[in-house]
Formats: C-alpha cells, sequence, structure tokens
C-alpha cells in the first residue's frame, strides 16, 4: 500500500475511534442526565463519520472502483443523532429528571 | 501504520461500547437507558466498519446501515413511549 | 407540473441516495433511481403537506460551511470538557427567541445547534416562538443566544422567506 495513503488511514482510524471512546467516557463520567447527552450526540457521532470516511478512502483504493456507499451512513447518522438527542431530552423534562442546570417546564406538545 | 492504527481503534472503541453498557446496566433513569442503548448502537457500527477494513471485506457495510436505521428507530420509539405513554397515537 | 413532479428536490435526493445505495454509477442504475424518484414523491404526496421553497440558495450552502467547521470546533471543545472532568463544567438552560416560523427551517435550526459547540436543542415552546436549548458549559448565556442568532438562523431566514 501507498505510505503516505497508510499514514492518512492510519490518522483517520485513529481519530474516529479517540472520538467514540471520548463520547461514551461521556456518558459514564458526567453528573446529569442534560450533560450526558452531549457526548454521544457530538463525539461519537463525529467518531463514526471519521471511521466512515476512512472505510470509504480504504475500499476506494483497495477495492475495484471508488466506494461511496460509506457516505451514506455517515449522513443518516448525522441526520438522525439531532433528532434523537432532541426526543430523549423531551422524555427527560418531562420525566423532571434532576439537572444540575435549572431546567425548564416541559411543555406538553411532544410530537408535533 | 494502519496495521498498527487499527488493534489500537479495536481496543478504544470496545472500550467504548462497554462504557456504554455500564451506562446501560446502571443508569439511573430510563432516558440514560435509552441514551446509552442508542450510544452503543453507534459503537457497534463503528466496530462493524472497522472490522470490514480489517478484513478488506465490504459486506459489513450493509449490517452497518442496518444497525443504522433500526437503532434510529427503535430510539425513538422508546423516547415517544416515555413521552406518551403510548408509541402509536 | 405540480402532479407530475411533486417534489423537484426530493427526486435527485432520492436518485443519489439509490446510487450510493448500489455504489455504482452504472447507466442502468440511474435510470432506475431516477424512475424510483419520480415514482416515490408521486405515491406519498399525501404525507408532505407542504413543499419547501428555498428562496437563497447560497445563504443555505454558506451556512453549510460555516457549519462543518462548527461541528469540528464543537466536538474538540466537548471532548476537552469530558477530559477535563465534569467538576469544570458549568451547564445552564437557554431559551433563545425564534424570528422564524416555518416548520422545516425551525427543525433545521434545532438540528444545527445540537450539533455544534456545546448545545442541544431540548425542546419548543408551544407557541414555537422560542426554543430550549441546553448549553454543556457557559458563563454567558445572552452571547450565546446572540452566536446561535446571527450564525445559524439569519442565514436560515434568508434562505427560506420570500425576498
Amino acid at each position: 500500500m501507498n505510505p503516505v495513503l497508510d499514514i492518512v488511514l492510519a490518522v483517520l482510524v485513529l481519530t474516529g475511534a479517540v472520538f467514540t471512546f471520548i463520547g461514551s467516557l461521556g456518558l459514564v463520567r458526567l453528573r446529569d442526565f442534560y450533560t450526558r447527552l452531549h457526548g454521544p450526540t457530538k463525539a461519537t457521532t463525529l467518531g463514526v463519520g471519521c471511521l466512515l470516511i476512512a472505510s470509504a478512502v480504504y475500499f476506494s483504493f483497495d477495492g475495484d472502483g471508488i466506494s461511496l456507499h460509506e457516505v451514506l451512513v455517515t449522513l443518516f447518522l448525522f441526520i438522525t443523532a439531532p433528532v434523537s438527542a432532541h426526543l430523549l431530552s423531551m422524555a427527560a423534562l418531562h420525566q423532571h429528571l434532576p439537572s444540575q442546570a435549572p431546567a425548564p417546564e416541559p411543555e406538553d406538545n411532544a410530537g408535533k | 501504520m494502519l496495521s498498527i492504527a487499527l488493534p489500537i481503534a479495536f481496543g478504544l472503541v470496545a472500550a467504548a461500547a462497554g462504557m456504554s453498557l455500564w451506562r446501560l446496566i446502571f443508569g439511573p433513569s430510563a432516558p440514560d437507558r435509552i441514551l446509552a442503548l442508542d450510544t452503543l448502537y453507534i459503537n457497534t457500527i463503528a466496530l462493524l466498519v472497522l472490522l470490514g477494513v480489517h478484513l478488506s471485506s465490504p459486506l459489513y457495510f450493509e449490517a452497518a446501515l442496518l444497525i443504522a436505521l433500526m437503532g434510529f428507530v427503535g430510539t425513538v420509539a422508546l423516547a415517544k413511549y416515555l413521552l406518551r405513554g403510548d408509541i402509536i397515537e | 407540473m405540480k402532479q407530475f413532479l411533486p417534489h423537484p428536490i426530493i427526486t435527485p435526493a432520492l436518485t443519489l441516495v439509490w446510487l450510493l445505495l448500489n455504489n455504482s454509477f452504472a447507466p442502468g442504475h440511474i435510470v432506475l433511481g431516477l424512475l424510483l424518484g419520480w415514482a416515490i414523491p408521486r405515491l406519498t404526496i399525501d404525507f408532505w403537506p407542504d413543499t419547501v421553497r428555498i428562496h437563497k440558495p447560497a445563504a443555505l450552502l454558506r451556512l453549510f460551511g460555516v457549519f462543518m467547521w462548527d461541528i469540528l470546533v464543537a466536538n474538540l471543545n466537548v471532548a476537552r470538557l469530558v477530559l477535563a472532568g465534569p467538576k469544570h463544567i458549568r451547564p445552564a438552560f437557554v431559551a433563545v427567541p425564534l424570528d422564524m416560523d416555518h416548520a422545516f427551517a425551525i427543525s433545521l435550526l434545532a438540528n444545527i445547534i445540537s450539533l455544534t459547540p456545546g448545545t442541544v436543542s431540548a425542546q419548543l415552546s408551544e407557541d414555537r416562538r422560542s426554543l430550549w436549548v441546553h448549553a454543556l458549559d457557559t458563563d454567558n448565556p445572552d452571547a450565546l443566544i446572540a452566536e446561535i442568532k446571527t450564525r445559524y438562523e439569519a442565514p436560515l431566514k434568508e434562505a427560506f422567506t420570500p425576498c
């Protein structure tokens, strides 16, 4: 394999893995639900995004022809991550989970 | 380089999955557990993608895509259930 | 025209998704993708009550560039805060007043907020006039509101309101 490509792939894979790790670390380490929500929605999404880009580059140079279908998973994750975060935070507000910051009153407009 | 980076990445992602599992088991509230499950899905996608690169096989991509789809639908359904006490209104 | 091609944006998007899914840009797949991209919006037209009209695509493109950069910054920020530990973060709920009433623009704004520095959109108020945002680490909520409004809301407003 081309040495430049090798290094680029290694950096992408390591960056992705480190961000995935930090996202889950936030899940374990932070104190209330609302702060824990930040780790998985941002770090994990970018981490998996990096890994998928690495995979796309790898298969584009390794297999026959360019491989772009990884873009689909990346796109899908970037569209869905904020939606599930929003729904989960609405559910948490609805259940009056303890929060470090003063929480607003839940609104009864779920699903609109 | 890649042959060194891949095992490290496998270790990091597996540790991430372990931590999500910890939150899934001990998470004090239901939204915490759903969030942990959602993170576990995404960690699994990462593991599958790494496995695909490791084995030079594009076959795992379909599995990753399906987990992404099903994971999102599952998370939304569970969050909706907590909000409304019902999934289909 | 409206009956024949109800969503001129969705058709190419669906075609592209089909081509990516098959991982091939062969002419046969392009034809099949265009066919699906035409048929699916026609069959599901009843589920799309209002069409989205983008008046200024350039504003949206510029926003996309800003957004991509902010995702990177956001992740480095969140990573730093997580590694620094829970003692060093100052979380807050902030209500961002909205100037838009287009449902699609609001949901786009909520998604952008969730993916950018240290903020997750928590809930929309009943009257769709303000958006509650949870910030991971902030000491100046007013500056945060101003940043969200000028950086993300203004371009969205520009792109989605008729001029």
